[in-house]
């Protein structure tokens, strides 16, 4: 079982790596206790490991004009960053949608595919009754929007939206068809690989992450320029795996894609206390 | 000599690689842009408005009607507190605005509560039509709207009170990762010793401000890069 061998690592892992790396960053100190009020602790998230990409990545082009030329300033998390509306995904996007192929009236084109997971923190805890947002091109590459102008065709039969809530374990899954590669403008013959784009809010509003799956074997990864702003070996954390035993017998190909987010160093409550996320 | 086949041939695996679930990759799952093509994915109807039910925050004309399979407001109720409307421009480098931007807000209720079981203070009431986030699209101007209530303050480090605020992140294409930043009020009681804005250059701080402009909406534009660029905060 993946999550055995995730479990297995957590526990293996050097120092260096346990996921909490604000070098680059500076301090990330816990705050102190806020005291009457009865805010005590707040324990900050993690800044972003060694894995994260910059804002400014001029190979790709759109942002050198989109990314901030000041230094970012470091605040000292308070309960605006450590809460976040995790609790009320249902009030907000809406009951979970995990067949992204039974959405239409009939079945869309493409390889349909299982892309199956966790959530986990980086401390390895699960992040269970979570929402991830889904969407992605059709099988010939192509957006349902207006202002892709890809010459492939669109698919009535499939939109590419959905969305799926973790359980208690932080498990997720969602049926899909296998996105196709498309060009795109940012230099002469550039191809995005494929890629399903994923939306998490996580437990707080310094644990919200937008990223993007790749697919294994896939020569595009190593040639475009979004997946390239992260740094190997980290870009590989993008990259699903093909799994045989999730693979579903004469009907779809199975996917293993764990999501960590940033967490916090440790629970400042007691033993016991099982609403920490 | 008999060929037989494989006896692991049923239960055989892909071997491992260096992917996903290496376990010496493991670690934070690095951001990645929305891309210009999230309108169908992200941004429902109401999404915008977190006072009462409508189509805020969508762009349902960018992409076929039969293909909306997005939420619809959720809003019940009338949330308590001071209804304001609070929208902007977002600029990049050049001063263009940027027409493919999603912007997220988070924020206390009236009574400076969070929605969210890691705000302990019990005897701060939530309120139950209030959730306090909101997402939206930019117009084919650059201008995002949010209809919202007035937050409450909030504790911050130490025993200070922070001033009112709301906690905005920006996404788009060209936006490898979030930023984020936070939305103040002029005027506002506290804004000259928040411990957040304080921290802020005094020449810079001012891009945190909301101002009241006469059509009663508080309007903070968001420059994500060149004059005037907006401060966003690491976390």
């Amino acid at each position: 079982m993946p999550s055995e061998r995730i479990d297995d690592a957590i526990a293996e892992r050097p120092p260096h790596q346990a996921g909490k790396n604000g070098a680059s960053h500076g301090i990330d100190t816990p705050i102190a206790d806020a005291g009457e009020d009865g805010v005590t602790d707040i324990l900050p998230y993690a800044l972003e490991d060694a894995g994260a990409p910059p804002s400014l990545f001029p190979d790709y082009k759109s942002t050198v004009l989109r990314s901030p030329r000041q230094p970012l300033i470091t605040l000292p998390q308070t309960l605006t960053e450590t809460t976040g509306p995790s609790d009320v995904w249902n009030q907000l996007m809406g009951s979970a949608k995990a067949d992204l192929t039974a959405e239409h009236k009939a079945p869309p084109q493409g390889q349909r595919i299982v892309v199956s997971g966790r959530v986990l923190d980086e401390q390895g805890r699960p992040v269970p009754n979570t929402v991830m947002e889904i969407w992605q091109a059709n099988a010939a590459g192509r957006y349902i929007h207006g202002k892709d102008n890809w010459d492939a065709p669109l698919d009535p039969n499939f939109t590419g939206a959905g969305r799926v809530i973790t359980d208690a374990e932080g498990r997720y899954s969602y049926t899909t068809i296998r996105p196709g590669a498309y060009p795109w403008g940012n230099h002469k013959n550039a191809w995005r690989p494929a890629h399903i784009h994923l939306s998490l809010l996580g437990p707080a509003f310094a644990t919200r992450l937008v990223t993007q799956l790749y697919f294994p074997d896939d020569p595009l990864i190593e040639i475009d320029p979004i997946a390239n702003a992260v740094p190997m070996p980290y870009r590989n954390r993008m990259v699903c795996r093909f799994d045989i035993d999730s693979t579903v017998p004469n009907w779809a190909l199975g996917y293993l894609f764990d999501i960590v987010l940033k967490g916090r160093d440790q629970t400042p409550f007691e033993e016991g206390d099982d609403h920490d996320h | 000599m008999t060929i037989e086949a494989s006896p692991d041939l049923e239960t055989r695996n892909a071997a491992p690689r260096l992917d996903n679930l290496d376990p010496s990759l493991f670690g934070q799952t690095p951001s990645q842009t929305v891309g210009p093509f999230f309108h169908y994915g992200l941004p429902w109807k109401g999404g915008a408005d977190l006072v009462g039910p409508s189509d805020m925050g969508a762009r349902p004309e960018l992409f076929p009607a039969d293909h909306y399979v997005l939420a619809t407001s959720g809003v019940t109720g009338t949330p308590q507190g001071e209804v304001i409307e609070i929208a902007g421009l977002v600029t990049h480098g050049n001063g263009d605005p940027i027409v493919d931007a999603m912007i997220e807000i988070w924020q206390a209720n009236a009574a400076g509560r969070y929605r969210s079981i890691d705000d302990p203070r019990e005897d701060i009431a939530i309120d139950p039509h209030f959730t306090g986030f909101g997402r939206g699209s930019t117009d084919e101007s650059g201008i995002y709207r949010f209809r919202t209530i007035l937050p409450g303050r909030v504790p911050g480090p130490g025993n200070s009170l922070q001033a009112a605020h709301i906690a905005v992140s920006v996404f788009g294409r060209g936006l490898i990762k979030r930023l984020a930043t936070r939305l103040y009020f002029e005027g506002a009681e506290g804004n000259d010793v928040d411990p957040v804005l304080t921290l802020v250059p005094q020449d810079r701080r001012d891009t945190l401000i909301a101002r009241k402009r006469e059509d009663g909406v508080w309007w903070f534009d968001i420059a994500v890069q060149g004059e005037r660029e907006t401060v966003f905060f690491g976390l």
